[in-house]
């Protein structure tokens, strides 16, 4: 959904999303990775199954909980890609350790 | 990280810059510590590390701040970036998370600066990826140099959205349509603001000058639009709308929304400082002194988080706190703060001087406001407006009982993107002031925080 401005040749790396090798620009977050490779969903709510992504891009909304590295429920738009970097999207209910 | 702070600023953007360095200037030891990994808050984000060759497309506003952000990297601070609050009580103690780990401590002064976030604007279809709000486009354009690939329809109004459309015009994005949803008849109302505002003309200039370049790029733009959907089938591909009389259709992959920003209060309610409803901005807003101490004695708001002023303002009301608590802590007199006072409070009042007339030019439509029933409301716990409705009419009291009824405003969010609306349609439902309604109550943790976290809390005050 989103692209770099022409002009603006990052560097790029390479981190797992799903289990899939996919290359992304360098000091990006990883919302913002996945609206730049078109895999805008982050997550499938709990209730419904619905289909979810980044909304706010600033840690409010926590519409982009993912999977970053072993732990649940991180706001990817808080988060940014670093190589080798395991990402996965949330798929329904988690078990979340949540103190709340 | 220490025990115990003489003065603790939460949050790095204008408002918390020039409070800290204020402060520290006549010798107060200051700490900040501040959500973002990068100083400047949300409009200076990322201004002096951009990956965006040429910072300037996003216009002298946004490149102002970096000689601000750098100074404030100079000045040596006790700062602590990707930082946050996820406890603050009445006693200025707080929790705070830093690289994974749990720190208690206290600070004998507290300023938040936590900003402002974007006003919810829920219309039938906003979860739908493909929609997120203008503020998320233009950080991902400050922070990532990263633009909409294949168009964009921007809808809702304000100041912010106005910009967005004007930087992606530089970044040579191509705007399919502008949807203003500012109701008719606003500019003659707000005409009366008019005399004070020309005070501050240099913002209406400026605005003026936006709005030209961005007719004169020749954007498809709609006033007065109603109705707004997104439709798409587990995603964006269209949007549809009323305009003129007439309904209409646009296929784009991508919607920004935006309707103005109102304050963060979170951490400022979890302290238990006053907070009333401000019918000019349809906001609450803490109850502050003229320095900024809210009715928490040692607890200070400046910026955006105390009723919308914009980054100048802001700066400005970041050092008349720092002012005073230089005084209350013993480093100033009062006749040394006074004076130093005197000609930032007047700058100030001259930057705010714009603010009435903005809030008149950009009021919210009232059905933006309490949506129509298949809209969801609360985005994380799947409410919509019906389910709101519902429950008012079977003689909910408010806010707080619709959350034990719907669990709406108990998802991760915490009502951040909900709880607007919940009050609005209350208001709407039974004809009264969102102020006779109030506002969910709000408890820790603010941040998400796990439960080894929480067991591991290193209670740095009991050495
Ligand atoms: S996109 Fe809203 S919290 Fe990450």
């Amino acid at each position: 959904m989103f692209k770099q401005l022409s002009d603006n040749k990052a560097e790029m790396l390479t981190i797992e999303l799903d289990a899939e090798s996919v290359t992304v620009p360098a000091g990006i977050s990883v919302a913002a990775a996945m609206l730049y490779l078109d895999a805008a969903a982050t997550r499938q709510t709990p209730v419904s199954g619905s289909p979810r992504a980044a909304f706010c891009m600033m840690g409010v909304c926590f519409e982009c909980l993912m999977e970053i590295d072993g732990s649940p429920n991180r706001r990817a738009c808080q988060v940014v890609v670093t190589a080798g970097m395991r990402v996965r999207r949330q798929l329904g209910a988690r078990d979340n350790g949540q103190a709340s | 990280m220490k025990a115990d702070y003489p003065l603790l600023v939460i949050g790095a953007g204008p408002a918390g810059m020039a409070a800290a360095q204020t402060a520290a200037e006549y010798g107060v030891e200051v700490a900040v510590i501040d959500q973002q990994a990068q100083p400047g808050g949300q409009i200076y984000r990322n201004v002096d590390s951009s990956l965006l060759n040429d910072p300037s497309i996003l216009g002298k506003d946004y490149t102002f701040g970096k000689p601000l952000v750098q100074a404030f990297r100079r000045a040596g601070l006790d700062y602590h970036a990707a930082t946050s609050v996820w406890y603050l009580d009445k006693n200025r103690r707080l929790g705070i998370l830093k690289q994974g780990e749990n720190y208690q401590l206290s600070a004998r002064k507290i300023v938040i600066a936590t900003g402002a976030q974007e006003r919810p604007m829920p219309v039938p279809g906003w979860q739908l990826p493909g929609v997120m709000t203008a503020g998320a486009g233009q950080i991902l354009l400050k922070s990532a140099a990263l633009v909409p690939r294949d168009g964009v329809v921007l809808a809702g109004n304000g100041p912010l959205m106005l910009l967005v459309a004007w930087q992606y015009l530089q970044a040579g994005v191509r705007l399919r349509a502008l949807l203003d949803t500012t109701p008719r008849g606003t500019l003659f109302k707000a005409l009366r603001h008019l005399p004070k505002a020309l005070g501050a003309s240099d913002y209406l200039w400026r605005g003026l000058r936006l709005m030209a370049s961005i007719r004169h790029a020749g954007v498809p733009a709609y006033k007065a639009v109603s109705d707004l959907r997104a439709i798409g089938d587990g995603c964006l591909q269209a949007v549809s709308f009323n305009a003129a009389g007439k309904s209409q259709r646009i296929e784009t992959e991508l919607l920004l929304l935006h309707q103005g920003i109102f304050p963060a209060l979170h951490i400022t309610q979890a302290a238990g400082c006053d907070i009333r409803w401000n019918e000019a901005q349809q906001c609450w807003r803490p109850a502050l002194d003229a320095w900024g101490e809210s009715s928490r004695a040692g607890i200070f708001v400046a910026g955006d988080g105390a009723g919308i002023v914009g980054a100048r303002a802001a700066s400005l009301d970041g050092q008349l706190a720092g002012l005073q608590l230089a005084h209350q802590l013993g480093r100033i007199t009062a006749v040394e703060r006074d004076r130093l006072a005197q000609p930032i409070r007047k700058a100030a009042d001259r930057h705010r001087s714009i603010r009435p007339f903005l809030d008149a030019c950009y009021p919210v439509a009232d059905a933006l406001l309490a949506p129509p029933d298949d809209t969801l409301v609360c985005r994380c716990e799947e409410i919509d407006a019906a389910d709101v409705r519902a429950v008012v009419r079977l003689g909910c009291v408010g806010p707080n009982q619709a959350k034990a009824f719907l669990r709406c405003g108990m998802g991760p969010c915490q009502g951040r993107f909900c709880g607007s609306t919940v009050e609005q349609i209350f208001a709407h439902e039974r004809g009264v002031s969102v102020s006779d309604v109030g506002r969910f109550s709000v408890r820790p943790p603010l941040q998400p925080i796990t439960l080894g976290q929480l067991a591991g809390i290193q209670d740095l005050t009991e050495d």
